[in-house]
């Protein structure tokens, strides 16, 4: 896993800055938001879908598929009403299937392999801590329907919250090895979380507002678990912008493949 | 009587998780039924583990977990002795007497 952190540092260092395509607050924003949560929620999805069958145990591998088609849920939803907004007749399937991965808007911290399941449980723990205060924030903001999603949503990412956050807590304090794997896990992924919680002041509920609540659930959680954050200077980002790791091509790929290849096709 | 042995399981590798036995509530005023079992390490977890196998489709409003390792069960070979007295005993049914008119859940 270092070896691939390693691989991702020079595209993420060499990301161009944001060049805002949209004046503050006007819908094409509103719409570079709203999407990039549901992409957020779709990569986490199709990620955490990959453990399906090879979960460390059949209990295990349910769970993690729940949590997947959570987050499906959530992204289908958000691209549907991403679709509306955009008024360019897309619907859900045409953003989930028809788009390359410099139009995806998604965090760079969900396209990151799995890795094993420290990085996995790492990965979903700063996902939940983020999703959950913003759900919750926009549950309560003057837009209906992302009113209604978030508020539909942060139920289940408090429970994604809750499952990720046991099982940090159980590898963080458990045997030695497992303090050591949990530790590389999150020495590894901490950088990422950076990206999450960066300024949108135009945004309906700007991200940086949800750093405290970020921050006392992830502390918590850590100090709990015997774990520590690393010390670092590097905070990889430009996912929000399209500039991603070569990742998340490869898990579009597999993504899109069967739409792409037979068109309209359903079950 | 015998205690309940837990399964061997997995062949190979780590030995699996202890088993614990899931009873679910359907709704308010039912009694916590008996669902299935599942493997966890711990309580906490196989709250959660039967939560999400259990529970998925609405099933529940409550859950007990108990390890499977505290039920003592009645073994196959004292049936006769356990249950068959009983099958000659029919005034232990309250058969016997007239329910009133119009008299409700009994």
């Amino acid at each position: 896993m270092t070896a691939h952190a390693e691989q991702t540092t020079p595209l993420a260092v060499q990301a161009t800055p944001p060049t805002r395509q949209a004046a503050p607050g006007t819908v094409t924003n509103r719409v570079g938001f709203v999407l990039g949560l549901a992409d957020d929620a779709l990569v986490a999805a199709q990620r955490l879908a990959q453990w399906c069958t090879h979960g460390p145990e059949m209990e295990e591998d349910i769970a993690l598929s729940n949590i997947a088609l959570d987050q499906l849920g959530a992204a289908r939803l958000l691209l549907t009403y991403a679709g509306e907004m955009e008024g360019a007749g897309r619907d859900e399937d045409a953003l989930a299937y028809q788009r390359d991965d410099r139009e995806f808007r998604n965090c760079l911290l969900v396209e990151l392999p799995n890795g094993d399941f420290a990085v996995t449980m790492a990965k979903l723990l700063f996902l939940a801590a983020y999703q959950v205060p913003l759900y919750t924030a926009l549950a309560g903001c003057g837009d209906e329907r992302l009113a209604a999603i978030g508020a539909k949503a942060r139920k289940e990412s408090a429970y994604h919250l809750d499952h990720a956050s046991l099982w940090v807590r159980r590898l963080g304090d458990g045997t030695d090895e497992s303090h050591r794997r949990m530790q590389a896990a999150v020495d590894e992924v901490w950088p990422y979380t950076h990206e999450l919680l960066a300024p949108d002041p135009t945004a309906p509920v700007d991200p940086a507002t949800l750093r405290v609540d970020f921050d006392s659930a992830v502390s918590g959680v850590l100090a709990e678990a015997t774990l520590t954050v690393p010390e670092t200077s590097w905070t990889p980002d430009g996912g929000r912008n399209g500039v991603h790791t070569e990742h998340l091509s490869y898990l579009l790929a597999e993504l899109q493949v069967l739409h792409r290849a037979h068109p309209g096709a359903s079950w | 009587m015998s205690t309940h042995s837990e399964p061997t399981g997995q062949s190979g590798g780590a030995p699996p998780a202890p088993l614990w036995e899931v009873f679910v509530r359907a709704r308010r005023g039912l009694a916590h039924t008996h669902v299935g079992s599942l493997h966890a390490a711990d309580a906490e977890l196989a709250l959660r583990n039967a939560r999400d196998l259990y529970t998925r489709r609405q099933e529940g409003v409550s859950i007990w977990v108990l390890p499977t390792a505290a039920i003592t069960a009645s073994s196959p070979d004292e049936k006769d002795a356990f249950f068959d007295p009983a099958a000659d005993k029919v005034y232990r049914h309250p058969t016997f007497y007239e329910v009133p008119e119009g008299a409700a859940h009994l």
